[in-house]
């Protein structure tokens, strides 16, 4: 019985990878680029809910439905005025870019806040549980894992069932038609990318809410959100949710065995995938 | 009959390599006029020049007088310019029916062309209205590449090599769309290398060699020994 406590608690931690993941994984499925800042960016996301959090003296709801707006302009604004400028074939200028992004972000968030770790409060949702037979689960891993669901679906939806998500998976197909059409690639990919950092503000909350954080962290959080966005096959918004979800068993069952095991077991389940199924379990094309 | 387009003096570069020299065409409203020329004389260029792919000074392209030489594709699909590329270039992640609906993207040009009137025109289109694009017979691509231009509603509707591939009895297939166009207010530029089939159809031909227009005229007026020479160059 253990061990299905231990699986449940990491496809419950799973959902937290996939939240950090979504976001990367929606625009790597349009631009076929990465965004290397993404972690620092959940980060700033985090530090702009708990600056609302505790400036306003809002719930962290309302401060998340407060940043969201926000930060789908930081993502607008950076693909309009940075970003648009480095894609195209080579696939090289967008990393540099962004890396030299993730160390700037990090250095202002440094500079704002100092290297104290902060933790968003929510209250007595932190310690909260509900038993489902003899597992107990907490409610934040729950509303955790639920948002992720939720967010993969709305982000499913929007792709295959809308104008907008039309225009993402034709500019994605061949920019130069697509403008022939109409479309201003540049656009889309704002609204793109703009799209990625409002599920960057959600994981963010869960971030926060779930653990303390402080200006570094970013870089980690980008890792295991790359790892999931591979497992699951690049461009598979599904593909994504499972991916986090086998970081997140791996885990939980390798800390289980030795906590020491923990992380490491993570990027382990990483590395067999990658060598079994090097286009990950679910890649695009075979959606 | 008033001008719609007209290119005048338009030149085109790839890098070094220039691909147009000077030329000047114009299409009235309501006319069909057909580019012929071998292949590399630079049809394809002057068609994606026109729709913006290729980038021009602005006074080098007009339409209704006003320079649109400048615009970027989008901009100029928007003021009523739509190009059915060579090659059809549908979208592989969209349906048949979503690769029309791109077509009209931008809703702000309303006209009398509508998912029902494309599949009005092209029946066959509306029972694989489901079907990945990729997954129909090259005619029926072409249908579809068609109708996604038609979405848009254009003024203009520049066609490259729509026969290109496509078995004879296809041609007459699609090619029987075009009074229905032109019947809904669109004036067409048509690329053909198939000669008789711009003969056939247009009110007027440009024949293009080596980015230079070497011959213009009404199909029944053209000798054909000067259309030989036009198309393939002076036989030394
Ligand atoms: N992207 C490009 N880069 C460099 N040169 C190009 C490019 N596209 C076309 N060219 C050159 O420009 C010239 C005109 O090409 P274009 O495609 O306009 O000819 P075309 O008349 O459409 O030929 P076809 O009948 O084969 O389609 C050719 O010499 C071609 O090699
Ligand atoms: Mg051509």
């Amino acid at each position: 019985m253990i061990w299905v406590d231990t699986v449940v608690q990491g496809i419950l931690l799973g959902g937290l990878y996939a939240l950090f993941a979504a976001g990367l994984s929606l625009v790597f499925g349009i631009m076929r680029v990465v965004n290397l800042a993404h972690g620092d960016l959940i980060v700033m996301a985090a530090y702009l809910i708990l600056v609302l959090v505790t400036a306003l003296n809002l719930s962290p709801l309302i401060a998340l439905l407060l940043a969201a707006p926000l930060m789908f302009a930081v993502g607008w604004l950076l693909q309009q005025l940075v970003l648009n400028r480095t894609v195209g074939e080579d696939v090289l200028p967008p990393l540099l870019v962004t890396f030299g992004l993730s160390v700037v972000i990090q250095n202002a968030l440094l500079e704002g806040f100092n290297a104290d770790s902060r933790r968003i409060g929510a209250g007595s949702l932190e310690i909260a549980s509900f038993s489902v037979g003899p597992i107990t689960i907490g409610v934040m891993p729950a509303l955790t894992f639920a948002t992720a669901i939720l967010v993969t679906l709305a982000l499913q939806l929007i792709f295959y069932r809308t104008a907008l998500g039309r225009a993402f998976r034709a500019t994605s197909d061949d920019p130069d038609t697509a403008s022939l059409m109409g479309i201003r690639p540049g656009n889309i990919f704002a609204v793109a990318t703009g799209l990625g950092m409002v599920v960057a503000t959600i994981a963010a909350l869960y971030l926060g809410m779930r653990a303390n954080f402080d200006p570094t962290i970013g870089p980690a959080r980008l890792i295991y959100a790359f790892e999931a966005v591979i497992i699951g096959g690049m461009g598979s918004l599904w593909g994504t949710l499972i991916g986090g979800i086998v970081i997140g068993v791996a885990q939980t069952v390798g800390a289980a065995i030795d906590p020491e095991w923990q992380i490491l077991s993570g990027h382990l389940a990483f590395l067999v995938i990658l060598l079994v199924r090097p286009r990950g379990l679910f890649p695009a094309g075979g959606r | 009959m008033s001008t719609l387009l007209e290119t005048s003096g338009l030149t085109a570069f790839y890098g070094d390599f220039q691909a147009l020299y000077g030329v000047d065409t114009t299409l009235a409203e309501g006319e069909t006029v057909a580019v012929i020329g071998a292949n590399g004389a630079g049809k394809s260029t002057l068609m994606r020049s026109i729709a913006g792919s290729v980038r021009q000074a602005p006074e080098m392209i007009r339409l209704n007088g006003t320079p649109i030489g400048h615009l970027s594709a989008d901009r100029v699909n928007g003021v009523g310019v739509t190009l059915v590329p060579e090659g059809r270039r549908l979208f592989p992640s969209l349906t048949v029916e979503e690769n029309l609906l791109i077509g009209g993207w931008r809703s702000a040009r309303s006209g009398p062309w509508t998912l029902e009137e494309v599949y009005r025109l092209f029946p066959v289109l509306k029972d694989r209205r489901g079907n990945p694009a990729m997954a129909l017979s090259g005619g029926q691509q072409q249908m579809v590449a068609i109708g996604r231009a038609l979405m848009s509603n254009p003024k203009v509707l520049l066609c490259d090599e729509i026969s290109l591939g496509l078995a004879p009895v296809v041609i007459r297939d699609i090619y029987a769309a075009v009074p229905s166009i032109l019947e809904r207010g669109a004036s067409l530029i048509i690329v053909e290398q198939n000669i008789e089939q711009a003969l056939g159809i247009a009110d007027r031909v440009y024949c293009l060699m080596e980015g230079r227009i070497t011959l213009e005229g009404r199909p029944g007026e053209i000798d054909r020994a000067a259309m030989h020479d036009a198309y393939f160059g002076v036989q030394a």
